[in-house]
């Protein structure tokens, strides 16, 4: 079994990667479900890194109770910046978020308590496989439970008509700023997770950049779906090792990826409700 | 049950309504008439909460309507359809139903979370309630289908079975014949006596005469934002003012 050692201890990271990355398309889902596009999911994911990598460095609290806050401080974030903007639609939302996820990125860049550019080292190593996992399994059944009831139903019908879903007796404000918040606890947890493996976290890895790279995961996974999301994460974290031959002009093929997939293939690379719906046509035509 | 006073409301400098004021009386079907242009929407847009009046009052039940957010003015009874329907389009007939229901499914988080016996219990009945109401517009059989697959017609019947679920005492209904064919025409004007003899109150505008005529119990007339006149159909019919308004003032020398 001393290969599979081997294995596990090359590519664990990449593992654990693609564990995080899944959490952080599942947390743009929640807001692309309700016909949202907020990008400030890379900022969420920051406060979380931050906040529980100083918990864990400077109060040294156990590792449970940092996670805990990497889910709660983002969403209480996302509440107080919520509420004005999620009036904004379409690309004055995307905007908006944008901005608050610089906002944030220049502030962590220039705290002295976050190591300003330099970023924070020595974050213990509390992070196991199988946090992340049980995580993601738990986000899964909960997202999927939700899809399926009252709550997902209301989201859809904003997403695609917010009047419509008004007149039905839905409170489409509240709707939204829960799939908001509840996006941002995810994205904070995958923070907090992604901080306590890779040892070290600076302010370049919650930029725009990152916030592309989240949307592009679930974009490309489709949106129909929850594995629609987790698909794309593995995509994507996968391609880059692929594609390591690129050496710096792998950032280039995200920008390419997101391009096609949303000039061919808008409802992802896989759409089952889409091709049961034709079947249904064809059966009844 | 339903008492506008005094409504006005005008966008910058140009006046949509004035001084519009008219009881819609419980049951029954009360027809809004009046030629394009009238404002027989922004009546509707103003009631159900989409648009603030600039002057007078909406009550409802004895309870004021001034600035109820649309969702809150659906939950006291008020449910409409749309001149150009709006379905949930990439629903099944069955979601779009089940969302009108959304303020009548009670269960909370932790009972969703866990997946209690009284929240499947509570989705079941509303799986229920929502193939019965596609059944009062003979739509059951396709409860499974996307929304988006629906002849116009049987859109626009969906859309009552998606009104009807919010539970309301009052209906309005935006122009529910334009773009009909005849025989559409037809088969809605019967949907919609159904629904008024299932003890819903309509509430309906429209501009084509015949069918507001066939079906109304009573008429207000709009033209120009302005009420011009209030009655039986019989009475609309004769009233000078609202021939006037539809087919043009009759030259003395040509009356018949």
């Amino acid at each position: 079994m001393e290969w599979l050692d081997n294995y596990w201890s090359t590519y664990n990271t990449l593992v654990y990667s693609i564990g995080v990355h899944a959490l952080l398309a599942l947390s743009i889902w929640l807001t692309l479900a309700c016909g949202l596009l907020s990008l400030a999911n890379a900022a969420f994911m920051g406060i979380g890194a931050y906040v529980s990598a100083l918990l864990s460095l400077q109060a040294g609290w156990p590792f449970a109770a940092v996670l805990a806050a990497a889910g709660v401080v983002p969403a209480l974030v996302a509440l107080i910046i919520g509420i004005p903007t999620l009036r904004l639609s379409g690309v004055y939302l995307a905007m908006a978020t944008l901005a608050f996820g610089e906002v944030v990125r220049i502030i962590v860049l220039n705290l002295e308590i976050t190591g300003g550019p330099e970023g924070l080292n020595g974050i213990p190593q509390s992070t196991q496989g199988w946090h992340i996992l049980a995580i993601l399994a738990f986000t899964i059944y909960g997202l999927a439970r939700l899809r399926r009831s009252r709550v997902g139903r209301a989201f859809e019908s904003i997403r695609e008509d917010d009047v419509a879903a008004s007149l039905m007796g839905i409170d489409v404000a509240r709707h939204k700023l829960f799939a908001f918040v509840l996006g941002a606890t995810i994205a904070g947890v995958a923070g907090g997770l992604n901080a306590h493996f890779t040892f070290f976290i600076s302010p370049r890895e919650y930029g725009f950049e990152n916030a592309v790279d989240i949307l592009t995961m679930a974009i490309l996974g489709g949106i129909g779906s929850l594995v629609g999301p987790m698909r794309g994460a593995t995509i994507l974290t996968l391609l880059p090792e692929l594609l390591r031959f690129l050496h710096e002009f792998r950032g280039v093929f995200n920008g390419i990826v997101l391009v096609l997939v949303v000039l061919f293939l808008p409802k992802g690379l896989w759409e089952p409700r889409r091709i049961k719906a034709l079947f249904a046509r064809g059966g009844r035509a | 049950m339903l008492a506008i006073s005094k409504l006005g409301k005008h966008f910058g400098g140009l006046s949509v309504l004035e001084d519009v004021s008219f009881d819609v009386p419980a049951g029954g079907i009360f027809g809004l008439i009046g030629p394009n242009g009238a404002g027989k929407t922004t009546v509707f847009n103003l009631i159900t909460g989409l648009l603030k009046p600039s002057a007078g009052n909406i009550s409802f039940e004895g309870r004021d309507l001034a600035g109820l957010a649309p969702h809150s003015v659906t939950r006291l009874g008020i449910a409409r359809t749309f001149q150009n329907i709006r379905i949930f389009k990439e629903m099944t007939l069955l979601e779009n139903v089940m969302i009108g229901m959304h303020q009548h499914l009670a269960y909370g988080p932790v009972a969703l979370f866990l997946n209690s016996p009284a929240c499947r219990a509570a989705e079941a009945e509303a799986r229920q309630r929502a193939l019965e109401l596609l059944s009062w517009v003979r739509l059951d059989h396709r409860a499974e289908m996307l929304a988006d697959n629906l002849s116009y017609g049987d859109q626009r019947k969906l859309e009552f079975a998606r009104a009807l679920a919010t539970k309301p005492r009052l209906l309005l209904l935006d122009e529910p014949v334009a773009g009909m064919n005849p025989a559409e025409k037809t088969v809605l004007m019967e949907e919609i006596r159904n629904i008024c003899q299932r003890g819903f109150g309509v509430f309906l505008i429209e501009h084509d005469m015949r069918f507001v005529m066939g079906l109304c119990d009573r008429v207000a007339v709009l033209n120009f934002g302005r009420i011009i006149a209030e009655g039986s159909p019989d009475e609309i019919r004769n009233n000078p003012d609202v021939i006037e308004a539809y087919l043009g003032r009759e030259d003395e020398g040509q009356a018949s």
